[in-house]
């Protein structure tokens, strides 16, 4: 950017939201996965019409603008590849009404996913998308990434709870999508299509979510197995009996293992898959449910089965999945977390086929995940200042890709393109699919100005690159 | 722009491998204070980290891109409490700290006043006890010129004037507990325990320190206060002056190995976090020096451990209708003492306890923070005060020197100072036994 631009913008900001230092540079470089790319500058709006104004200078200029949230990405969502404006939506966070009559909640972009859980809950209510990230993301980065957690099995991802949105066009009209109403079928249903786009067709400046009324009771239950392919089993016994859990968490061996190592809890370190079990509704329903899960695993040849008889029960079996995260970083500091998702009936095979992709590259991987849904986690840990190894990590993730899409599944469950997964884009969609997604960008953003680099791989990217 | 200056690769030495170990989840953010009031990424602990980690590899310049945002810090240490991963963060920010105060010695720039006036005061109690009579003659005669002697009060102005309207009544030096004689327990002796003065407590909260070897006797404890102990040494690292700290802390663990006590009680969040912590602060000495270092911090205690494990207190009184507390951030980040000094405080008759909106987050009293950056602190502060409003509270409890002073005067700011009085822990405690 030339440096009256710079100055230009500024006039649109007041100092405190708008910075140009290098340390400011540098701090939003990253995400929370992979690459530093310095920005030239930062502005935070507050209000949908200073981010038109932006949006418009940007196509008069062609600057690239960055939208980021809280930078959580695991896949370089926001990250400023070319430079150009990030726009920090992190602080437009004013609006988090809770309409109870109607079900609804109104929200600005950079309003934390955990405090949209607490307002509904305050009144009884409940907004089910549950990323592990919760406590930090904002609405806007969950909206775009269509984010999940363990309840997306039986309550869906973002979009089932998105209906209407305010966005800020790649060109920077102003723009409402759907309603304040459940069922609306009028027009194209642009909500859908900007929810899950990364940041490439808009920018969100207001979002209506929908809410349901919140389930009264939960019951948990631990289970090991000897392994995955017994732990799948028990899933598809639990689902074949017309049980739908709010969460089915499967943990591998070596998950098992690093977490009995970090806080010794009990765990059997021999067992090949551990699942934490919950279901949710009335107090009656979940005793029911919960005894036919216990029967149905102890059936499917589990070791053990532990049922939590109460609060602090449950919040123990919990504690095991919630470790897994810190024992991990036991085995080195550096975390590749991969969500390739793949058809449920295939997880035993998917979990195989992990084991050896472990064994051909010799690294630390540990498998955990959403077993419900078919969404696993392979995490890779290692040490990103060893290259040797990271070149064996980078093999070892285009492996992961290949393999689900063979078994039927998705590059993606949760986490994105992004810039890390750009290269692969074609192997599931084939060129004409990736070309109707391109026209599709070309028409909104034709100057291609909102989040350029991502999602589509540039001349000569053809693999996942983290050195 | 890679640059091998020796400051740039002490960075690296010390704290790159730590700075390695976040993974940028930004867990800490919604944590830290500065964070929340500053909503900038450099004014948080993952930018933080990262800043130093862009420093260690040479991309910025350590007095130019990392010192700011790093002196902004206020050390509280929430984000260590947040992260998921145990990413040493007081280590990153100390190491930090070491290299951008010696890269400005070097760089000739005349020292701050905060470095001056902490190698000169706060390294010599007497000096500092001296101090602390100044400011109770200062108190009672009103006398400006003594004040503008000692040259303290008015070197850290505004913010120390503010401070000063709120500080405690320092009490006439003679009623300090004598020191290196065993003061007996009233009754049968349950434990032994050395007491902690800590530098600024004893210079201006005598009375307080008073009254915690009154309270400490009355549960049961034979007393002894060390004579030769000196300053935990906190401010110096924070400050960056890691030389002075390791000397303190061998001066402390000789001072209390003298007498031999089942605990070394403090009444000061902050020391205690520092004492806790010696045996990291002398990794790089002899395993001897280490090993004496995890000996003493094994006896570390906050008074509010003891007086619960002594509970339930001999109160005379019932307390006032409500209170509420601020916890230390070192007692509750560092010393992990979270239930201590709520469970006393539910135990008094006639009181009720209510839990403060956000207590966990710092009150920016940070060390010395509110002394050098005045209008930082005073935002974070006012925002804090709102939650205190909420509680309805005739009494606002501290269990740090710092944390007092600084909630006396968010009290003031708040407009509240009819209706609110801010104390230390162990004042009301012993107020409703009877301690004068
Ligand atoms: C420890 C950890 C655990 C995680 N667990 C999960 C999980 O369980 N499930 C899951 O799905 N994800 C998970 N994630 C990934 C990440 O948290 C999600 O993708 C999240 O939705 C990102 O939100 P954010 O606010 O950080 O957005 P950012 O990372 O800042 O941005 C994400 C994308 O959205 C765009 N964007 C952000 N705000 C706007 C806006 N207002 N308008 C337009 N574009 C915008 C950005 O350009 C970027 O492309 C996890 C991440 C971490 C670090
Ligand atoms: S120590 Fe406190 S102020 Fe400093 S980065 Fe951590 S949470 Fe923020
Ligand atoms: S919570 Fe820990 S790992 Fe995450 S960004 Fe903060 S310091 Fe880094």
């Amino acid at each position: 950017m030339e440096n009256w631009q710079i100055e230009q913008l500024h006039t649109l900001f007041p100092s405190e939201r708008f910075f140009t230092s290098t340390a400011d540079l540098y701090s939003y470089s990253f995400d929370a996965s992979f690459g530093e790319y310095i920005p030239e500058v930062i502005c935070q709006p507050l209000h949908v019409e200073e981010i038109s104004t932006v949006v418009k200078k940007a196509n008069e200029w062609k600057v690239p603008i960055y939208p980021r949230g809280s930078a959580t990405s695991l896949s370089g969502g926001p990250l400023p590849v070319k430079g150009g404006i990030v726009l920090d939506m992190s602080q437009m966070k004013d609006t988090l009404t809770i309409d109870q009559e109607n079900m609804i909640a109104t929200v600005s972009p950079g309003v934390l996913t955990a405090d949209i859980h607490r307002a509904a809950e305050e009144v009884g209510l409940f907004y089910p998308p549950d990323p592990s990230s919760a406590l930090i993301s904002t609405i806007g980065g969950n909206l775009l990434e269509n984010s999940s957690g363990p309840k997306g099995l039986k309550y869906g991802t973002t979009k089932e709870y998105v209906i209407g949105l305010e966005v800020v066009t790649p060109t920077g009209e102003i723009v409402k999508t759907g309603g304040k109403t459940v069922k609306n079928v009028t027009g194209f249903d642009l909500t859908r299509l900007i929810v899950g786009s990364e940041g490439l067709l808009g920018i969100v400046t207001e979002a209506t979510l929908r809410l349901i009324p919140k389930p009264q009771a939960q019951k948990t239950l631990l289970a090991t197995f000897h392994s995955p392919v017994d732990c799948g089993k028990a899933i598809t016994e639990v689902l074949r009996h017309g049980v739908l859990p709010a969460a089915m968490e499967l943990m591998d061996n070596a998950c098992i293992r690093a977490v009995e190592h970090f806080q010794p809890s009990g765990l059997p370190i021999d067992a090949g898959a551990l699942l934490i079990l919950e279901v949710d509704g009335t107090d009656v329903s979940t005793e029911n449910e919960i005894g036919h899960c216990q029967t149905i695993c102890e059936h499917a040849g589990a070791i053990s089965v532990q049922v939590a008889n109460n609060e602090e029960e449950r919040a123990a079996i919990w504690k095991a999945r919630k470790m897994v995260s810190p024992a991990v970083t036991e085995l080195g500091p550096t975390k590749i977390s991969e969500d390739a998702t793949v058809p449920r009936g295939k997880i035993p095979e998917m979990m195989e086929r992990l084991q050896e992709i472990r064994e051909r590259y010799q690294l630390n991987l540990v498998v955990f995940g959403h077993a419900g849904d078919g969404n696993l986690h392979p995490n890779i840990i290692t040490d990103k200042r060893n290259t040797e190894e990271m070149k064996r990590v980078e093999d070892a993730v285009s492996d992961i890709f290949e393999t689900a899409v063979e078994l039927g599944g998705t590059l993606s469950g949760e986490h994105g393109i992004g810039l890390l997964k750009a290269p692969y884009l074609e192997m599931e969609y084939g060129t004409a699919g990736v070309n109707l997604m391109k026209s599709i960008k070309h028409a909104w953003d034709p100057n291609h100005v909102l989040n350029p680099g991502k999602m589509f791989a540039e001349e000569g990217q053809t693999k996942v690159v983290l050195t | 722009m890679t640059n091998t200056q020796p400051h740039t690769s002490k960075l690296h030495e010390l704290a790159y491998d730590a700075t390695n170990q976040c993974i940028q989840c930004g867990y800490c953010l919604p944590s830290c204070p500065t964070y929340i009031s500053m909503g900038q990424e450099s004014a948080s602990p993952r930018g933080r980290i990262n800043l130093v980690k862009a420093a260690a590899e040479g991309k910025i310049d350590v007095t130019k891109d990392l010192a700011e945002p790093i002196d902004l810090c206020l050390g509280c240490r929430a984000c260590e409490t947040a992260c998921p991963v145990n990413v040493p963060y007081a280590h990153i920010l100390e190491s930090a700290k070491e290299v951008i105060t010696e890269n400005e010695q070097e760089a000739g720039k005349t020292a701050k006043i905060k470095r001056l006036t902490l190698q000169h005061v706060f390294t010599n109690s007497n000096l500092m006890r001296m101090g602390g009579n100044f400011i109770w003659l200062y108190q009672v005669t009103g006398v400006q010129k003594v004040a503008a002697k000692m040259g303290l009060l008015d070197k850290f102005s505004p913010a120390m004037a503010a401070l000063e309207h709120v500080m405690p009544t320092v009490e006439r030096p003679g009623k300090r507990p004598t020191r290196g004689t065993w003061l007996r327990a009233y009754g049968t002796t349950t434990a032994t325990v050395s007491f902690f003065t800590g530098c600024i407590s004893d210079a201006v909260m005598n009375k307080t320190n008073r009254r915690s070897v009154e309270l400490l006797r009355t549960v049961g404890c034979d007393v002894y206060i060390p004579k030769t102990q000196n300053c935990c040494g906190a401010l110096h690292s924070h400050q960056g002056d890691h030389k002075t700290a390791v000397t303190l802390a061998k001066e402390n663990i000789e001072a209390f190995e003298e007498v031999q006590t089942d605990y070394i009680v403090n009444n000061a969040g902050g020391c205690g976090a520092s004492l806790q912590e010696y045996e990291h602060l002398l990794t790089n000495e002899d395993s001897n020096w280490q090993k004496r270092a995890r000996l003493f911090s094994a006896r570390n205690k906050d008074i509010s451990e003891i007086l619960v494990d002594c509970s339930p207190l001999p109160f005379k009184k019932n307390g006032p209708a409500v209170v509420t507390y601020q916890p230390s951030c070192h007692l509750t980040n560092v010393q992990k003492v979270t239930e201590a000094p709520r469970q006393l405080l539910k135990q008094i008759p006639g009181t009720q306890f209510v839990e403060m909106g956000q207590s966990d987050t710092c009150c920016a009293s940070g060390g010395i923070y509110n002394l050098l950056h005045h209008e930082e602190a005073n935002k974070i502060l006012d925002h804090k005060m709102d939650f205190a409003r909420a509680t309805k509270a005739q009494v606002m409890i501290m269990s740090n020197p710092g944390c007092l002073l600084q909630m006396r005067l968010g009290i003031k700011r708040a407009g509240l100072d009819e209706e609110m009085e801010g104390m230390h822990l162990v004042d009301l405690l012993a107020e409703l036994c009877d301690i004068p």
